[in-house]
């Protein structure tokens, strides 16, 4: 199973280049680096509408910055956002907050064994669980399995304080530039946030409960907020949830080891770029290329997710 | 919540305790638990399925009843172009950049020719 070998070093050839020898901070900056792809980018311009609809919302640029740091999750900054828009009172932005922020435990739990060295130290890891969202997850999750164990906490890190740091600085200038933007385009920036969700989280399920998850809570997202707007999220959450629970465990094979071996065969696939690249014997011919430096891994997140 | 749109420390606090207060939590418990917990247990499953499927539905409520100034284009033209980045990002195996560009000249172009 993947998840247990994940503990040792993987093999040399699999490890990019810059590994050999590299302390932690080459770590961190190679990590930082990583987020200047498509994921990132994508995320930087969803930013920059969430600092344009904060700024709809009434905040100002300070708390907008506030809220990006603090928080770090976007979805969880959109309702807040949304909700203060809309009024509610501020157990109710609470509450919904807190209940799409439930999705970040799961994340950790999975993502904790790719990060942690042989001590497992809790400082450093409940700080490093502040970075985890699904832009990180998802880089994290192909990355992290090529480096050796003792750089993937700094790699961590590093891809972490890239994109905090990224989505603050979109934010801000997203709600400075709210004012200047035609109202066609601010509706198409506030567009990026919903569109860039889906297909990020399209991209980083790969167990067909989870899949099934995400078309029963898209198709009961509206009905049920038309019913029990206060509590919709929670009620599509458990309502569709609960669904694709079901669905997959007694409609699929009965041996539960079908889910969780396609979990292992996608988290393998991840780590090892594209399939065809997944044999040690097809990757020697891209180690001649000097251009081809940077691991077949570090671009594919771009694609995959 | 006006507390939040007065300003002042107040307003920090409050969003503080919203925010972070909020979200922190599941993570740091993440981090505790995931010694502990059975990654393969059925109720991790389950726990899984309903957050991701909470956001999710996020997603779609933030498409059909948008807030703002996404709420001034037409519903058609919302749908229409949402599911068009979808079907571009499978067209295109998957590309995450290119089904969100899809998506979001859909949008633009929707509006323009349909207000």
């Amino acid at each position: 199973m993947a998840i247990s070998t994940i503990d040792t070093d993987p093999p040399l050839e699999v490890q990019p280049a810059w590994c050999a020898g590299a302390g932690k901070w080459r770590a961190f900056w190679q990590g930082s680096r990583a987020m200047m792809q498509i994921p990132g980018l994508v995320l930087f311009s969803t930013a920059l509408g969430f600092g344009a609809y904060a700024r709809d919302s009434g905040l100002s640029l300070g708390q907008t910055a506030f809220v990006s740091v603090t928080v770090f999750a976007l979805p969880g900054q959109v309702v807040m956002v949304d909700q203060i828009a809309r009024g509610a009172a501020l157990a109710a932005i609470a509450f919904a907050v807190m209940l799409t922020a439930i999705r970040l435990l799961p994340m950790v739990v999975v993502f904790v064994p790719y990060i942690r060295d042989e001590n497992a130290a809790k400082g450093p890891l409940l700080l490093a669980s502040h970075f985890v969202a699904v832009t990180a997850w998802v880089l994290g999750m192909a990355i992290l399995p090529r480096l050796p164990v003792r750089l993937r906490l700094a790699h961590h890190f590093g891809v972490g304080t890239a994109l905090l740091v990224a989505i603050t600085v979109a934010a801000m200038i997203g709600h400075q530039l709210a004012a200047a933007v035609p109202p066609a385009l601010a509706g198409a920036l506030l567009f990026l946030t919903p569109i860039y969700f889906l297909l990020s989280l399209l991209g980083a399920v790969t167990v067909k409960a989870d899949q099934l998850a995400i078309g029963f809570g898209l198709v009961l997202g509206a009905p049920v907020y038309l019913l029990i707007p206060d509590f919709d999220l929670l009620g599509t959450g458990l309502i569709g949830g609960s669904l694709a629970y079901g669905i997959a465990r007694f409609c699929a094979p009965p041996n539960s080891q079908a889910d969780e071996r396609q979990l292992d065969e996608s988290t393998q696939v991840l780590s090892q770029g594209q399939p065809e690249q997944g044999q040690p014997k097809k990757s020697k011919p891209k180690k001649s290329k000097p251009e081809h430096d940077e691991p077949p891994g570090q671009d594919k997140p771009g694609r995959r997710s | 919540m006006s507390i939040i749109l007065e300003g002042g420390w107040a307003s920090y606090a409050a969003l503080f305790a919203i925010g972070f207060g909020m979200t922190a939590p599941w993570r740091f418990v993440g981090v505790l638990l995931a010694r502990n917990i059975d990654v393969e247990s059925e109720i991790f499953k389950w726990v899984r399925c309903v957050s991701t499927a909470l956001v999710a539905g996020l997603i779609a409520r933030m498409v059909i009843f948008p807030s703002g100034a996404l709420g001034s284009i037409v519903m058609p033209v919302r749908i229409g172009a949402f599911l068009g980045g979808v079907l571009v990002y499978y067209a295109l195996r998957r590309h995450l950049g290119l089904g969100v560009l899809a998506g979001v000249s859909l949008l633009l172009l929707g509006q323009m020719f349909w207000h």
